[in-house]
Order: C-alpha cells, then structure tokens, then sequence
C-alpha cells in the first residue's frame, strides 16, 4: 500500500489478488494438496479461486462482422472504427493478468478495412498511433497478436511500426507456411534485429492439431480461437526426480502416472470451479454472443525442468556426465518421459475440454520468475545449448508433442545483421525440421527474452526503486536473476500477479 | 585440370582443417564452409596462420598436448578428435604455420555432413588456406553438392591467385566466387602477399566477364595499404570492370596474425567509413564496410 515503486493500477491489482487468495481454495485430495505445497505440482499462482479463463481466444473476426451488443457496438466500417472497436473490446476481455493475452489476427482482420487509396504512409500512421495505445493502455508483454502466414499491407506495416517504435507491447507471433513468402520471413528477421519480434511458428503443424482457427497468445501458448484454455497447471520434474531414488524405467513407470494424476487433479479442481460455480461460461458476454464457446476450451498441462530431471536421473543409472544436450543417452531419456507424459495425459479424460477432445493439451512451460535453478520448459539450460544445428536436431523430435506450445530460443551473433537471409534459411530449416515455435536472441539487442516474454534491457535498471510501467517487468527483473539471462544484477522484486502474495 | 593438388588432396580427398556447418559471413544465406589446408599467399595480415602450410610432422605439438589427442603412429602426427579439449595449444606451438588437426577427408565424408545440415543451407563454401590450391577436390565436392543438392549453390573463396584452366575447370559446378584483392599496388602486393597480383587481377576480371564474381574483398590496414590515391585508383579500375561491383572493405583486426616486420595498425571506424567514401566517389558500388 505505502510503496513507492507501484503505481495506482498495479497496486489495485495487487490488492484484488490478495482477496482472491483469502478464499477457500477448490477442494484437493492429501496428496494433491501436499504436492501443491511442496510445488511439486503447481497452478501458477492463478489465484484460489478461479473466475476467470487462464487464456481467452475471442473470435475478433466474428465480432467485427456481427457487432458486440453487451458493448453496444456496431460492425465497424472502416479502418478508424475497426481500431477502435478492437480497443474497447480488448478492455472487457478477461485474464489471470487482467490484460487480454491474445489480439487477435491482426493483419487477417484489418486487411479488409484498408482502401486501396489509402496510402503506405497514412497507414503506417494510424497503425502506429494504435500501437502506441496498445502498449500503454495494455501495458503487459504477455499481451499478444498474431501476424501471417501469408503477405499483406497490414503486416507490412506492423514490421515497419513495430521498428520505428521498438515497444515491449505486443509481443508477435508471425505464422509460417511453406507458402509463406521469403521476402516476409526476412521482413519479420529484420524486426527480430530491432525488437526480438516475432516468434515463428510452424503453421501446418498447429493446423494439423487445432484446426485453421487457432493462435499463438500470451508466452507462446497454441490454442483454438474462439477458444482458450481454463487453467494451467504444471509439473515440476526436477522436484519430481528428487521424491525419486531409481532409475529411468520405475521413474516412466511408477512415479510420473502418480505425479500426472495429480497435476490432472489440481486441473480438474480448477476447471470445475470455474465453469460449475462461477458460471463463467453462462454469463460473461463473449460466451453468451458467440465469441468464445466452451467446447473450445481446454486444460493447458505444463512441465518444466525437463533438463534437470534428466540429468538427476543419468546420475541414478550411473552416467554422471551424460547431460541433456550433449549426450545421445540423456536426449534419448528426454525423449522418452516427455513422450510417456504425453501418453498419460491422453488417458486422463477432464470435464468441460472439449478443446482438447476431452483431454488436457501439453505444454512446455518456459517458466516464472520463482522457478530457482530449474530450467525453462524442455529447454537445454541456458550458457550450456550445443551448436544451432544440434541444438535443433536434439529439441526439434518433442515439439510435436506440445500442442498447447513449447518454444525455444537460439542465441545468434551480430554478423547476422548484414546477411538476414541466413536466419530465413535457418527459420525454414527449423520448421522443415519440426520445430513448432522459436526465436531468437541477438547479442547486441536492447530486447532480451526472459523465459519467453520479452522486456527491454533498460527497463530492468532500477526497477525496485522507481517501479516499472509493464507489470511484466517485475517478472523480469526477479526472472532475470534466477536464469542467469545476463549477468547483471538486479535487487530482487516480487511480482503480485503470478507470485505468491505477502 | 592443370591445377596440381597438394599432396594428402586427390579429386575424391582434400586436406580439411576443419568445417563449419552455418556460416552468416561466407557468402548469400546460411552456408557450409569447408576450408582447406595450404596456401600460395604467405600474407603478413593473415588471421589463420595455421592454414598456410602442410604438416610436416615434426611431432613438436606433441609436447604441448595435455590430453592424449596426438600421438605419434608410423612417423605421422596423429590426431584423436575425441580426446581434444581444443585448446589449440598444438596450433600455438607449431613453427611451421600448420596444425595437427588437419586431415585428408574424403568428398563422402564431406557430403554426410553436409546432408545433416542441407535443410537449414543456401549453399557451400570452400574457403581456406587457399581453395583452388586444391580445386581437383573443390570440382569433386561441388559435384557431389549439385547431383544431390541442385538447390544449394557452390561458392569459391579465394586469393584470386589462380591461373585461367583452374576457374575453367570449376565452371560447370562453381556458381561464383568471392575474391580478395589485398593490393592494386603490385610492388606492395609482394610486400603484403609474398606473390605479384598479376593472377589475381585476371582472375577478378575473368570471373566477373563470367558473371561469376560474388564480391570482391578489399583489406586495409591503416599507413599501409590505404592511401586515398591506391584506394581511388583501386576503386577505377573495379568501376572499369563493373562499375555497380559488390564490394566488402575489411578494417584490418590484428586477431591471430603473427608479428610482422611491417607495422600492422587497425583502421579505426572513421578511417573505414573514409574508404568508402574514397571508393563511392568513383563509382556506385554495392558497398560494405565491416
């Protein structure tokens, strides 16, 4: 309350999560709750009590077309109030952030608003006029639209703006199709070069398992649109491997059927509360006009240090230096759990995820500011990546088994400046290879990825003392310190929204 | 082909020093760049002394290895990659301008590791040490990349110091090469190179009749070869042969080069941006300066 480094909204926010978490949270089993406790099993400090989707995939086409009438808003006409409409729209749709994690496919909805005669200039103006309201109205880099996968005046224009702007918000998503035009990915380099923008992702692959209507929100999470998901939950494999004295085999086959019934547990809790008591679904505007349905929904089921329980577990079978990333055993290993939590997962059916056909969808979580010492995800840990082309040879093989996301980041030097067609023949490489979503990190960029958001390097600097205008970066600042991003130092701050409260 | 191989380089063998499976700066998109080991050129500003010559096998490398990876089988230094620690402690050590590591490898060989890395290409490069010294190879390698690879293109990156049969016997399978020109001066060029440029000016105008010149590569190092007058006329005589040429001016970095007689001094960023302003007075070139 008497701090000084929060402003007004940020501590309404903060003051709403403590209420949450004063009431009484959806009934577990002992186990469930032990696991919780001991953040074996996690629910990303949602808060206790659900009332609200995780991820919510407005139908933003189907709005547009149809009008809202909750909000009394018409179908636009043009370009001025289409933009405006979106705008207002963005302030009603819900989150565990309270900002909306996905915008829509912007350039596919804009494209039929602009006029031939309005030129590149006046549309770059107005497009980077919303930009700008975007990122203050919205400030969060989980916050997130979608661009492509085909060529356009629209997503010409948001390169362009997004390079002249250099803003945290949006983060981007550019999907990728064979058909996707060269000249585009090379377009969308050249703002990876200034922004760290955009992620790319593998579009016949999500097409292939959610159908023409998906999108990539938040911190590269996959789901449908008009659609979402209702929680995540996630497993902890390194604190798992640690409950764990054996090897391999009795890890696959004992211990991860317990630990995954009781992550779909927590799961099962959360959802039902959502949908059964608050009634999400039956009242809120999006779901009672038509813009999100229900069945579309789904449990979003995240593990993460994938590396340290691989690596815990070659210890057990006495390979002490076989490591995830550098060693065909460890990698093999890799494979194995994440394809055995992949089977469990689909024998475990969930109410009201219709989604996921019933079941949860998995995901590759990159990770929160609290995760110590644990790696993001299926990731290889960070300073220890192989070279590019073995690091994709030995991630690419478990990106299929992530439909509701996973991600990684290559590290690549400066030089690459001068020749962006290098990164679009690695961009093709990695998608022909079965990446699902990447991106990359510059050396010399002022934008730096921390787990999967992104943040600019001097907003970390005297976050503590002075605070920050996108919650995010509180995140970041404690996130950075935890996963050896950089070496600089940062003094510690806690973020309200995901962390614990107090 | 009239080219001679060095020995240990036959048209299925060629001396590798080594491989890199992406490069960004060698050439168009991301390539695979094999280098070769030997060159005719003994220049003072070389950054990877160790490519110049052959092993000779003294085995003096053999005293600065901790780890085992050399030993000695049959009068040869041998070289075991598994033990390496790649210090490059043998490279430092060696009197001889070569290194241990370098070794003959087969166009198959060659090719499997190219196929592990062909999805992620725009094409191969062969670099060195000096590659057409070993062009029977570079013909049997680029030959292998088309018949398997048509999409992947096959540059040259050369000293330029090759006679006419060389380039003429690389033509069907070379989609372009990338040329240094380290002095139009030819009494500085023996200075800087320890060779006339004669060749290297024939080859410049050859391979761009050809449409085959990718760039030309111009390094300077400040007070030495960068005069305003060298560089102008440099810049005239490119012009005369293509005035809209791709052309990368490389500030000298004293990074890896041996001591040299001749003071080697790094241009600083205000003397790199008044070459090209020197050689954009003379024609509209494809500049770049790094």
């Amino acid at each position: 309350m008497n701090s000084r480094a929060i402003g007004y909204d940020q501590k309404v926010r903060r003051l709403a999560a403590l209420a949450d978490g004063v009431l009484p949270y959806p009934a577990l089993s002992t186990d469930a709750r032990e696991a919780l406790d001991a953040r074996i099993i996690c629910d990303m400090f949602e808060g206790d009590r659900p009332f609200t989707p995780r991820y919510v995939l407005p139908d933003y086409a189907k709005a547009l077309r149809q009008g809202v009438k909750y909000l009394e808003l018409e179908a636009p006409c043009d370009l001025d109030d289409a933009l405006s409409f979106l705008t207002i729209l963005y302030s009603q749709v819900p989150s565990v952030t309270t900002y909306p994690v996905y915008l829509g496919d912007l350039d596919s909805l804009l494209e039929p608003y602009v006029p031939a005669e309005l030129s590149d200039e006046q549309l770059d103006a107005k497009l980077r006029r919303w930009w700008i309201q975007l990122d203050r109205l919205l400030p969060d880099a989980f916050v997130h639209a979608n661009i492509g996968p085909h060529d356009g005046r629209v997503v010409r224009s948001i390169f362009r703006v997004e390079r002249s702007l250099r803003q945290v918000v949006p983060n981007l998503t550019l999907k990728v199709s064979p058909e996707t035009p060269d000249d585009l990915i090379e377009d969308a380099v050249r703002t990876v070069f200034v922004t760290g923008k955009p992620h790319f992702v593998n579009h016949p692959m999500m097409v292939a398992d959610h159908g023409a209507e998906y999108a990539v929100v938040s911190c590269y999470n996959s789901l449908k649109t008009r659609g979402g998901a209702h929680s995540l939950v996630r497993l902890n494999l390194k604190r798992a491997v640690e409950r764990h004295p054996g090897g391999l085999d009795s890890f696959c086959d004992d211990s991860l059927p317990h630990w995954v019934e009781l992550t779909a547990e927590l799961g099962e809790a959360r959802i039902r509360a959502l949908v059964e008591d608050a009634g999400f679904f039956e009242s809120n505007f999006l779901s009672t006009e038509g813009l999100i349905e229900q069945e579309r929904f789904s449990l979003m089921f995240g593990i993460f240090g994938l590396a340290e329980c691989v690596n815990e577990l070659m210890v057990h079978e006495g390979h002490v230096d076989a490591r995830y990333g550098h060693d065909s055993r460890a990698n093999a290993a890799a494979h194995r759990i994440v394809a055995r939590i992949s089977e469990l997962v689909k024998q475990r059916p969930l109410p009201y995820c219709g989604g996921g056909d019933g079941f949860a969808y998995l995901h590759s979580q990159s990770g929160i500011d609290l995760d110590l010492d644990t790696t993001a995800g299926t990731r290889i840990p960070i300073g220890d990546e192989p070279g590019m082309l073995e690091h994709i040879e030995v991630v690419a093989p478990i990106h299929e088994l992530f439909p509701a996301g996973i991600s990684d980041i290559f590290h690549v030097e400066e030089t690459v400046q001068r020749n962006p067609r290098a990164m679009v023949d690695v961009i093709r490489g990695a998608l022909a290879a079965g990446m699902r979503d990447f991106t990359f990190n510059l050396d010399s960029n002022e934008f730096i990825r921390i787990t999967g958001y992104l943040v600019r390097k001097s907003d970390l600097i005297g976050v503590e003392e002075h605070g920050a205008r996108h919650s995010s970066d509180y995140l970041a600042a404690t996130a950075e310190i935890n996963h050896t991003v950089t070496t600089r130092a940062i003094k510690r701050v806690i973020a309200a929204e995901l962390s614990p409260i107090g | 082909m009239s080219t001679l191989p060095l020995s240990g380089s036959s048209a299925s063998a060629g001396l590798v020093t080594d491989v890199i499976e992406f490069s960004v700066v060698d050439g168009p998109g991301n390539r695979f760049v094999v280098f070769l080991q030997g060159c005719n050129f003994d220049c003072l500003a070389c950054h990877n002394p160790y490519t110049i010559k052959e092993c000779i096998d003294c085995g003096i490398c053999l005293d600065v290895c901790t780890t085992g990876a050399l030993t000695m089988v049959a009068d040869r230094v041998v070289w075991t990659e598994s033990l390496c620690t790649g210090t490059d402690a043998c490279i430092a050590a060696c009197p001889y301008d070569s290194t241990p590591k370098a070794r003959p490898q087969a166009v198959a060989d060659v090719m499997a590791r190219i196929r592990r890395a062909s999805g992620f290409l725009s094409g191969v490069t062969v670099s060195g040490g000096e590659a057409t010294q070993q062009a029977g190879f570079v013909h049997a390698l680029f030959s292998a990349v088309k018949a398997e690879f048509p999409r992947l293109t096959c540059f040259v990156d050369s000293n330029g110091a090759a006679d006419v049969a060389v380039w003429d016997g690389l033509d069907d399978v070379m989609d372009a090469a990338m040329i240094d020109l380290k002095c139009l001066d030819d009494a500085l060029h023996v200075q800087l190179t320890g060779k006339s440029n004669r060749e290297v000016l024939s080859s410049i105008e050859l391979l761009a009749k050809r449409g085959k010149l990718y760039e030309v590569r111009l390094l300077l190092m400040a007070g030495l070869n960068d005069s305003d007058e060298l560089l102008a006329q440099t810049g005239r005589w490119l012009a005369g042969i293509d005035p809209t040429m791709r052309i990368k001016v490389i500030g000298y970095r004293a990074h890896g080069v041996r001591p040299s007689a001749l003071p080697l001094v790094e241009p600083t960023a205000a003397q790199r941006e008044h070459y090209a302003d020197v050689l954009r007075a003379e024609a509209p070139f494809d500049l770049l300066v790094i």
